[in-house]
């Protein structure tokens, strides 16, 4: 079972994350279409936090012996892994969209230009 | 047929008449060459419309090319090859550009060659023709990495366009209304010459190689080098892989 200290800290920590995605959303600096994801992040984080023998739990449905925390770092890795992918295409669209935006003017620059 | 036959057919009028006639120049940094192609395209076929593509050229490409009377049309940054190449085919759908030539703005395509390129699309033989190098005997040379990297794709792309196809790397091209609307609509932005093909082959559009010989350039050094022709050859693999799973988009309307 997770010590009591570090249970706390941890759910403080997680809070404090889920309070800040909130107030981004609130602010619209965060766009819906990523809120979920980091809604949900921080949500999982809270629960693993504050309910100290879960994390042990978990690590037994998923037979893990030895060190039940190397579930975490694994669920850790891949959330990581599908965010930069998602990311990955996030910045594909923008630059094809900045291409087609580039082509577009240049084509107007230089219909403009035959007629001034 | 004698190819200023071809040429002076298409202004007369005849089917697949290219009387609306346009050579495009993508053009990055090529204040050097680009006037003396210009000027060779002029001499070879005064009825050409010029169009010179300048991607984000930080000399004085467009100027040059606006004193030889050739339209311009300046991206406001480097957008690469393929999307260069794919702004000047949208200006032709747009402006209702019967005929269509690519040619590079270094000077290696030999406008003198032209109508020996168009002659099969003026004809009504194929949508799209295509300069090949290999296929015509000398003239121009490259370096042995390089030559095997260009025979491997032409075998794989061979296989799948179900023809023989000998350089598919050449942008020494020629394309009629159909080839132009695909082209604008979806040329490939990573390797527009290799993918270009298959992604034709997709829209159904009937393609034919014409040998022509090739100079060298003139000023500068060609972007691709030696050794980063075998990367650029497995990279190009790696994406015809890919191609062959992606479905065509559909091209332009008539507007």
């Amino acid at each position: 079972m997770t010590p009591l200290t570090i249970s706390i800290a941890a759910t403080i920590v997680s809070v404090v994350l889920l309070l800040v995605v909130f107030e981004l959303i609130r602010s619209r600096r965060l766009r819906e279409r990523y809120a979920l994801l980091w809604l949900a992040t921080g949500i999982v984080l809270v629960v693993l936090s504050a309910w100290r023998d879960g994390l042990n739990t978990i690590a037994g449905w998923l037979g893990v012996r030895g060190y039940p925390p190397a579930v975490l770092f694994a669920v850790g890795l891949l959330f990581v892994i599908v965010v930069l992918l998602h990311y990955s295409t996030v910045i594909s669209r923008l630059a094809d969209q900045n291409t087609i935006l580039a082509q577009r003017l240049a084509l107007l620059e230089a219909k403009l230009r035959d007629r001034g | 047929m004698s190819t200023e036959l071809a040429l002076s057919r298409a202004a007369a009028g005849a089917p697949l008449a290219a009387s609306k006639r346009l050579a495009i120049l993508p053009a990055y940094n090529e204040e050097r060459n680009i006037g003396r192609v210009l000027d060779e395209l002029r001499a070879v076929d005064p009825g050409l419309d010029l169009v010179v593509v300048s991607d984000g050229s930080t000399d004085r490409t467009a100027e040059v090319a606006s004193a030889r009377g050739a339209r311009v049309i300046k991206l406001p940054f480097n957008v690469g090859i393929g999307g260069t190449v794919q702004t000047g085919f949208r200006y032709a759908w747009e402006e209702g550009y019967e005929l269509a030539v690519r040619l590079d703005g270094d000077g290696q395509h030999d406008p003198a060659e032209l109508p020996k390129l168009v002659a099969p699309v003026v004809a009504g033989e194929a949508d799209l023709a295509i300069g090949a190098r290999f296929a015509a005997a000398g003239g121009y040379r490259s370096s042995a990495a390089r030559r095997i990297g260009i025979r491997i794709l032409a075998r794989v792309v061979s296989l799948i366009a179900r023809q023989r196809l000998t350089d598919t790397t050449s942008g020494f091209q020629a394309c009629n209304r159909r080839a132009i609307a695909a082209y604008a609509a979806d040329l490939p932005h990573d390797y527009p010459e290799v993918e270009g093909i298959v992604m034709a082959i997709k829209h159904r559009i009937r393609l034919v190689e014409v040998p022509v010989t090739m100079r060298e350039r003139e000023h500068g050094r060609s972007s691709i080098g030696a050794l980063a022709s075998i990367y650029y050859m497995v990279k190009i693999l790696l994406a015809l892989f890919v191609d062959l799973f992606r479905r065509a988009d559909v091209p332009l309307e008539d507007a």
